[in-house]
């Protein structure tokens, strides 16, 4: 019988919503999920926070979301930007969904030093 | 012409039965599959279902002339062939708007399924669907909150939520209960749930296993850094008490209640719903008692009505069935009553069991909760049928983990995560669900193990009530 693993003081045990409880998805698996995103005519937002303020409904915008783009590397590459910009922050990737006024999907990709 | 009183009985086709009526845009329209006592015509016994649920009665009264009893009767419009079925047919019956109170399910349902369902020249009848004009729906406060506004309430995208069901069932402790919900929430879940029989027994009142279970929610948040609730279930027995339940709740800052809509009754129901709704409430709806109405093929009310009722009362989850787990279930009636529960439209498909089409406008949908013997090895198909907009709900599939309901729930969240992972992928669910799984438990000694303890368990019975087609 194994211990579950997870407590306040440990801050690994933090978790992301979805995807959080898998393996970081590689680079390729990555591109995968953002072409989903695409071919659900979703439109990708990147948005970062410090991470001790991970816990509330706003995160900074990166730039407003990429309206009507369909470019994987372009979405990859504004990740990046944000990443390069904001290294000790957590960044997610959203695909908003205009008409469920919703996002359909949101993932966490960079973490900063969790708290 | 005024018309003259003339007492004694008439052949209820003569005042109820219209074959050349064309139904408006604000009736009310109802499918009853009749099951008549032998010898009696069809149209006639369509026509008494159409007068005993509406303005008539078994003989003419004087206070008929009164009023304008063409305005307000229901009308027999059409009768059909039931498919595979000799022994019945479907009667079609058309309401005028006008017959009922506005925002009332409990009007509507006090009329098509009062007396008539005991009327004497039927062996049996059988409520199959209503349509609701968009007219009556607009009249209707509906679901508090609606699937998007609980997504951005719970920050949950792009997935299913999963919830675990406490047990044992009856008998546990507020502290000992607490626990349980504590190891569930932390190993991952989103909700967990009181079964529906806690109410406020005397080994656990209500308000100590409120306080206990906002106390394992409020460590579980912290400590996963994820939005987590349970569904307190405020079903009582008064609506004073209900309300003061649920009122309580609020206070201690729990994002949802829940409440048990056909054993706690539908006037409870709307009020706690509107109550959830000026409240910033979600509300979970549990349904004892609907198989003892929707179970039987000719008798009672199905459940694609009872999935009307709700959402015109208002809930934001709904059981649904698993199609998969212990309880009954036909998969297509089930893919039927689940868009009856999200969709803004539904068009009529008899291959589902729909009748009419349905427009919902801006009323906002219901989460369905797949909920009943379900396991880790069913998470794929669960995934493929529900789609992301639903609850997931694993009882004994959390709680009966070896290592305890924190493995348990990890467990059932690895394997939902690989699913949608593997699911935008392209790949086809319920035919690579077992690679698909045994890759993600590699990373998973808590999905391994779940794999390994459940393997064998399957629930392979045929369904009671199927879509009536030409099959038998």
């Amino acid at each position: 019988m194994n211990d579950y693993q997870s407590s306040l003081g440990n801050a690994e045990s933090r978790k992301f919503e979805t995807f959080s409880y898998l393996p970081t998805l590689t680079a390729d698996q990555m591109r995968v999920q953002i072409q989903y995103i695409v071919d659900k005519g979703w439109n990708p937002s990147v948005e970062h926070t410090e991470p001790q303020h991970a816990a509330g409904s706003y995160w900074y915008m990166w730039k407003l979301p990429m309206f009507g783009e369909t470019d994987v590397d372009a979405i990859l590459q504004e990740i990046e930007n944000c990443h390069a910009a904001h290294p000790d922050n957590h960044v997610r990737l959203l695909g908003l969904d205009n008409f469920a006024q919703c996002a359909g999907t949101s993932m966490v990709i960079y973490r900063g030093q969790t708290v | 012409m005024a018309k003259v009183y003339d007492a004694g009985v008439k052949d209820y086709r003569d005042t109820y039965w219209m074959p050349d009526y064309t139904p408006l845009e604000t009736d009310l329209l109802a499918c009853f599959k009749i099951t008549p006592q032998e010898g009696v015509p069809r149209e006639e016994i369509a026509a008494a279902v159409a007068a005993e649920s509406s303005t008539g009665t078994w003989t003419t009264v004087w206070t008929d002339l009164l009023t304008d009893l063409d305005h307000y009767k229901g009308r027999a419009y059409a009768i059909e062939d039931v498919p595979g079925d000799d022994t019945c047919f479907y009667g079609f019956v058309a309401y005028p708007i006008d017959l009922f109170e506005e925002g009332s399910v409990v009007n509507v349902m006090t009329s098509l399924v009062g007396n008539v369902f005991g009327f004497k020249a039927l062996r049996a009848l059988r409520l199959e669907d209503i349509r609701f004009p968009i007219a009556y729906v607009m009249t209707c406060n509906g679901p508090p909150q609606g699937i998007q506004m609980e997504r951005d309430i719970l920050n949950k995208y792009g997935r299913p939520l999963l919830g675990c069901t406490i047990k044992p069932k009856l008998g546990l402790s507020a502290k000992n209960y607490g626990r349980a919900c504590y190891e569930g929430l932390r190993g991952g879940l989103d909700f967990t749930k009181d079964d529906e029989n806690i109410n406020s027994q005397p080994f656990m009142r209500w308000r100590a296993r409120f306080d206990f279970v906002q106390e394992a929610i409020d460590k579980a948040e912290a400590e996963t850094g994820e939005r987590k609730g349970h569904y307190l279930n405020v079903t009582a027995p008064t609506s004073d008490q209900m309300m003061q339940r649920a009122e309580y709740a609020k206070e201690i800052g729990s994002p949802i209640i829940m409440h048990d809509y056909i054993t706690g009754g539908w006037t409870a129901n709307t009020q706690l719903a509107q109550w959830c709704q000026d409240n910033g409430m979600l509300l979970h709806i549990h349904r004892a008692m609907h198989a003892v109405l929707d179970r039987n093929p000719h008798h009672g009310i199905h459940f694609r009505v009872l999935t009307k009722i709700l959402r015109l009362s208002g809930g934001d989850h709904l059981h649904s069935g698993t199609v998969v787990g212990k309880l009954e279930g036909d998969r297509e009636a089930t893919l039927g009553w689940i868009d009856i529960m999200r969709d803004s439209f539904i068009k009529e498909d008899r291959s589902r069991g729909i009748f009419f089409d349905q427009d919902w406008g801006s009323m906002p949908g219901v989460i369905p909760v797949a909920s009943g013997g379900i396991h880790v090895w069913h998470m794929p198909a669960l995934v493929n049928i529900f789609g992301d907009d639903s609850c997931l709900q694993f009882g004994g599939g959390t709680l009966g983990h070896p290592w305890g309901n924190a493995a348990g729930a990890a467990a059932n969240r690895v394997a939902v995560e690989a699913c949608v992972e593997a699911r935008n992928s392209g790949r086809e669910l319920e035919k690579e669900g077992k690679d698909i799984l045994t890759t993600a438990a590699k990373h998973s000694p808590e999905l391994a193990i779940a794999m390994e303890t459940w393997k064998e368990i399957k629930f392979e019975f045929d369904t009671v009530d199927k879509i009536d087609a030409a099959h038998k």
